[in-house]
Formats: C-alpha cells, structure tokens, sequence
C-alpha cells in the first residue's frame, strides 16, 4: 500500500526526519489559507499516489497567498495519469542549493533492507541507474543488526554532506531507517533530500511503500489508504476476501490462485482475445465469494464473456459448480460463460454445468478460446 | 532417491488441531506420509486426525520423543514466523511453512537465524512439495502425479497443480516437485532447487515454473546454463500483468522494466531452456529433448 506525500511526511517526522511543516488543502480557499499561515513563498503539490505529476503540472510555485489559491484552483480536479486531483499539499517553497537521493528498499535478492544513496537527488533514482549507475551507492543492511554507525558515515561521506550538516544527516537517515522498521514498510524513500541555501537539511519529497501483509499490526496506518484514489471494483474486491486487478479488456476471468489467474489471462491474449481482469479467489472458492466475483466482474460494462476456471484439487468441483450455477441466477446481468473445473469430482461438475447450459471446457487452452469466441458472439 | 522428502521422512506438523492443520494431514496421512507428531501449544497429550498423530505442546518435544526430521507448518501469519523460529530451534533439518501472509520484515530475521541453524525452509506462502510415492508434505493434491522422470520448481500453487495435471495427462511422471512460494523473501531459491534436481540420478528432466517479478528466474537461467546437464522446459506467468500492480502474489510486481515474463523467457531461452507459451505444452516439450 502507498502513502500518499504528506501521510509519508507524517511518519518521517515523528522519527525525526526533518520535514519543512506543510498543510493540505481540498479547496482553493483553503490553500489561500494554508499560504497565509505558512507565509512566504509556498509550493502547491498535487497528492496523487502516480508518478510524474511535476511534469504534468501538478507542482506549481506561488509567491503569495493569492497566487496559492489560484495555483490550488488549477491543481485541483486535475487527471494525472487517470486519477483526479483531490487534494493538495502547500508547503514553504526551499531555496535549493543541492538535492540529494536517499532511500531504505526491501532488497528481494539481497535478502535484505538496502541503503541506495545518489548525490543527484531530484530525479528518479531509476533514471540515475540507467544514466549514471556509478553515482548510486547501493549498501545492504544486516537484518538482525539493522543500521550500523559506521554505514551512516559511509553514505554520508558519499554524498559529501558538508561536515555541520553530518549530525542533521545522521538523524535523518536513522529517522527514515526508524520508520520502514516501525511501519513494516517496503520502500521509504526522500527525494530530493535537499540542503537549502540557509544551510539547513530537509526532506522535500517523501514515498513509503508498506508491505500489505503487514497491515494487520498497523492499524493506524491502514486508516491512512486513500480510497479515492482506488477502483472501487478494487475496494469491494478487497472487503471480499478476493484479489482482483482492473484491466481493459472483455473476457472477465475467474481463477482460483494468482500463478494460475495470470496464466488464464496469458492463454486469453494468446487466443486472440483481452482480459478484463486478474482475479483471484483464493481457496476453497465459497458460494458467497463466488458470487461476489460475479457482481465484481459484471459491473465492468467491457466484459463480454466470463472464464472462470478453478482447479479444486482439494476443493470438490461439484459444490463450485453448484456454487456457480447459484450465484448467476442472481446477477442483472447475463453474459456467456465458459466454465472449466478440473481436480476432485471434475466429472459431476461438467454434468451440473452442461444442465445449467453453461459452456465447458476440458482444457485451459480450449476454455480460453471457447470464451474469447463467447466475447466476440460466435460461439 | 529424488530429493528432500520421501518414504523415510519422519513429518511433524504445527498447528496439527487447527482447520487447514488437520484437514491437510489427513491427506498427507492418506497420501503415505509419515506423519510421527503433531505440534499445538496447550494441547500437548492429545491426539489429532482422528487419533492417529500424537499432539506435544513444543517443537523440542516432538522431536525428543518421536524423532522426527522435518515440519510442515499451518500456523496463521501472525505466528508463523515464531513457528519457523521454533523449528530451527529444535534442530529440524527441513522446514516448510504454507502459511500465507507473512510480514516480509519477519521473514527477513527469520531467513537469517535459520541459515544460521543449518536448516532448510521452503516457503513461506508455498503449496510444499511431493516426492512422488513417497512423501506428499504440504497441499499440494496427492491424486494428480504419477511416477516419471521429471523434477519440478515452482513459484505458484494451483498453477502448478495445472502443470502436473498436464505432464501426468500426457504419461509423463515426476520425482519431487518443489512449490518454493510466491513471497519476496523464501527460504529456498529456484537455484537451490535446481542444483539438487541436477544431482539427483533419479531424475531426467526438470520442470521450471515462474512469473513475474523480481529475478530469480533470471538467475535460474544464468545456473541452467553454466551447471544444469539435463533438458530444462519452463512457463512463465504475466505476460499480460500491468506493470506496477501487486498481482496476488507479494512477489509479483514488475517495476522499473525489470522482472517482465518477457525479460525472463528471453533469459531462459538464451540459456538453452524450451519455454512453453502454454501449460500444456510441459509434455510435448520435454519430449522434443528426448524425455520420457
């Protein structure tokens, strides 16, 4: 789950990581407000959780509170990449005299959290690695000893930070290290780390990705998701119990695990068609959840067609075919289903489906052409 | 032969009493595993699945008094690290934990004790692993193999049933097919896997199944074709997932260009592996490299 900027802010400061103290606004008015309290000249940024929203406009100077608010005006209601702007951070604009890169990632091959440090802050770090790898320090943290003093120095002294600013520096990143442990996070990154032209060393930009499984202890920041900016087919999926992706295609699928629902969309592409979808069920595939996935899946007005193929295994497929049968008479919407049910009682499950006159398939290969041709009204 | 697990396996399950607990070591039991003890703080003394596990309240009791050798752990996320923990404590060479969900920190600290230890875990977030005719630890549904001479490594769960189910179909049988899970941190890679496969004189032919995200399956093919001497075909899933999206799997993401299936059948294939665009062509694949 991504925070959004100022929610990242937040954390960041309650471990001690320098933050210059901004405000958010959902109105101009509001914005124009917020500028007056801060006084000076303000930044007003667009919170929306996609990247490159300073190119697309969604970061705007203003000297003054009136310019703020007009800045806001245009900022907010704005579409980032899909996503409508709802909400603005004002912020007293920095004088920058360099910016920095500084960030604690989940390291899958390492195995471990990583320090990835780069003096040219201000850019994606990925731009960084394609332009300039050697400008990136890439450090490994121990996972039972955590962040050593002697690996503060170390980045510090990469990033050559000026020796009045190396206790500031070390708050820092301690404070950043502090907070992906405490929030079971998977990214936290500052970007650009900046050192004003006072002199002093603050974190303009802020990102904390946290780990999903982890929510359950965290509370206080699973509150902090921002439903607005989610599908809401996505946000009902999830008060489901099912995995469920958005995509844009007709062929709505219904799968029982993730490795193979990806797979059900893969076969879909390749016999000619485009999945609406990746869903996954999960285990067991219950009558309720089987029915939830339907009304999921129906609400999207593309779907032409649904695949639902569930390997039982250790499921019986004859109480999913039930299942099914149930759940669609249920739906407003009826579209041409193929079913497959492989594993445990396959053979009583073809014949509550055949009566129900649902289209089967022996193979995933035949069911994903059988419902790549429902979709396009020739089967 | 084959590997990890088999006919002299000695299994200990915690969390035996709990629903999944109980429910998949009747299977195992019915399977022919050898299911020596059963592991559930507080009920120490009784006996599950019908009467047929004894049931210690401690992993080190277990194993003081039943001599098992391996834990297959049904503990819920919250706990299951703990459970891990518990494992490597008492010893156990081999740990394998089906449990969904984990904290990837947690697994971080966990992964490191139990190298520490000496010990093998595969998992978390995995469907376990079946030595054909020998052992079946995990969920993975007894009834779909057949023996053969193929060794499997996957990433998923159902979509490696779907593979099995496709390659017995076809009349070609396995020896131990390994599901390592779809977490960003597991005890045990593809190339641990790999490397004992290719050793084991039982098996022919191996049976690689990945997917988007991360690059391991990258580092699969650059050890396929440096150490790897028998005929290795390959799926990958997500051809068709968005970049940037956590599909199911706390592994599968793609990001920053890296992790594509695209990138990785490009590397499998380079590496002398025959990639199949469809389960269903495992068979006729391995078949083409002279295999069963």
């Amino acid at each position: 789950m991504k925070l959004q900027e100022y929610r990242s802010k937040e954390v960041l400061a309650r471990h001690g990581v320098p933050v210059a103290p901004g405000q958010t606004a959902t109105t101009a008015e509001a914005a124009r407000a917020a500028a007056e309290r801060i006084g000076g000249p303000v930044v007003v940024k667009a919170q929306v959780l996609v990247g490159g929203r300073g190119k697309a406009g969604g970061v705007k100077l203003a000297a003054t509170p009136e310019e703020a608010a007009a800045r806001a005006g245009e900022i907010l209601g704005m579409e980032i990449k899909g996503v409508t702007v709802r909400t603005v951070l004002v912020a007293p604009a920095a004088r920058i005299a360099r910016e920095h890169y500084l960030g604690l990632v989940l390291d899958r091959a390492a195995g471990t959290v990583t320090i990835i440090a780069s003096a040219d802050g201000g850019v994606e770090i990925e731009e960084t690695a394609r332009t300039n790898p050697d400008a990136i320090l890439r450090l490994p943290l121990h996972p039972l000893l955590g962040l050593e003093e002697h690996q503060v120095r170390r980045v510090s002294f990469f990033l050559g930070i000026p020796a009045e600013l190396r206790p500031a520096f070390a708050t820092t990143l301690k404070g950043m290290h502090a907070a992906f442990i405490a929030s079971d996070a998977d990214l936290v990154e500052v970007n650009p780390l900046a050192i004003t032209e006072e002199g002093e060393l603050l974190a303009l930009d802020a990102k904390i990705v946290l780990d999903d499984s982890a929510l359950f202890r965290h509370p206080d920041l699973a509150e902090m998701r921002d439903l607005a900016e989610e599908e809401p087919s996505e946000i009902a999926a999830r008060e489901a119990g099912i995995n469920f992706i958005k995509l844009d295609g007709s062929i709505g699928c219904m799968v029982n695990g993730a490795g193979l629902a990806m797979t059900t969309m893969d076969l879909v592409k390749l016999a000619g068609g485009e999945p609406a979808n990746f869903l996954d069920i999960g285990g067991g595939a219950k009558a309720d959840r089987v029915a939830a996935a339907f009304r999921i899946i129906l609400e999207d007005p593309n779907v032409r067609a649904i695949l639902i193929n569930i390997f039982g295994g250790i499921t019986r497929g004859d109480e999913v075919a039930r299942g099914i049968v149930e759940a669609r008479e249920t739906l407003g919407r009826q579209v041409p289903m193929v079913v497959r049910i492989v594993g445990t009682n396959a053979a009583e499950a073809a014949e509550i489906l055949r009566a129900a006159n649902l289209i089967t398939a022996e193979s995933l290969d035949d069911a994903a052409s059988k419902a790549v041709a429902a979709a396009s009204g020739s089967a | 032969m084959s590997i990890l697990v088999g006919a002299q396996t000695r299994l200990l399950v915690q969390g035996i009493t709990g629903r999944e607990g109980e429910f998949h070591s009747r299977a195992m039991l019915d399977y022919g595993t050898n299911i020596v003890a059963g592991v559930t703080p507080g009920k120490g003394g009784q006996a599950a699945v019908d009467g047929r596990v004894p049931v210690f309240d401690t992993v080190s009791d277990a194993v003081a008094q039943t001599g098992a050798d391996a834990a297959c752990i049904f503990v819920p996320a919250p706990f299951a690290p703990d459970a891990i923990l518990e494992a490597a404590e008492a010893g156990l060479p081999l740990i394998v934990c089906i449990t969904e969900g984990v904290p990837v920190l947690d697994m971080l600290r966990v992964h490191a004790v139990v190298a520490e230890k000496g010990s093998r875990l595969i998992g978390p977030n995995c469907p376990g692993l079946t030595t054909v005719g020998g052992a079946k630890v995990g969920i993975i549904p007894g009834d779909i193999h057949r023996p053969g001479p193929a060794g499997l490594v996957s990433r998923s769960g159902t979509l490696t049933y779907e593979v099995v189910q496709a390659m017995t179909d076809a009349g070609l049988g396995q020896t131990t097919c390994v599901g390592i899970g779809g977490d960003p941190i597991v005890g045990t890679s593809f190339i641990d896997v790999l490397e004992l496969l290719n050793d084991d004189p039982e098996t022919e032919a191996i049976v690689l199944i990945g997917e988007i995200g991360g690059e391991e399956e990258e580092r699969a093919a650059a050890f396929c074709a440096a150490r790897v001497r028998k005929p290795v075909a390959a799926f990958i899933a997500g051809r068709t997932a968005p970049p940037g999206r956590r599909m199911g799997h706390a592994g599968a993401i793609i990001s920053g260009g890296g992790g594509t299936a695209e990138s990785k059948r490009r590397a499998l294939t380079e590496a002398g592996v025959r990639v199949a665009d469809s389960p269903s062509q495992i068979p006729a694949l391995l078949r083409e490299a002279g295999v069963g």
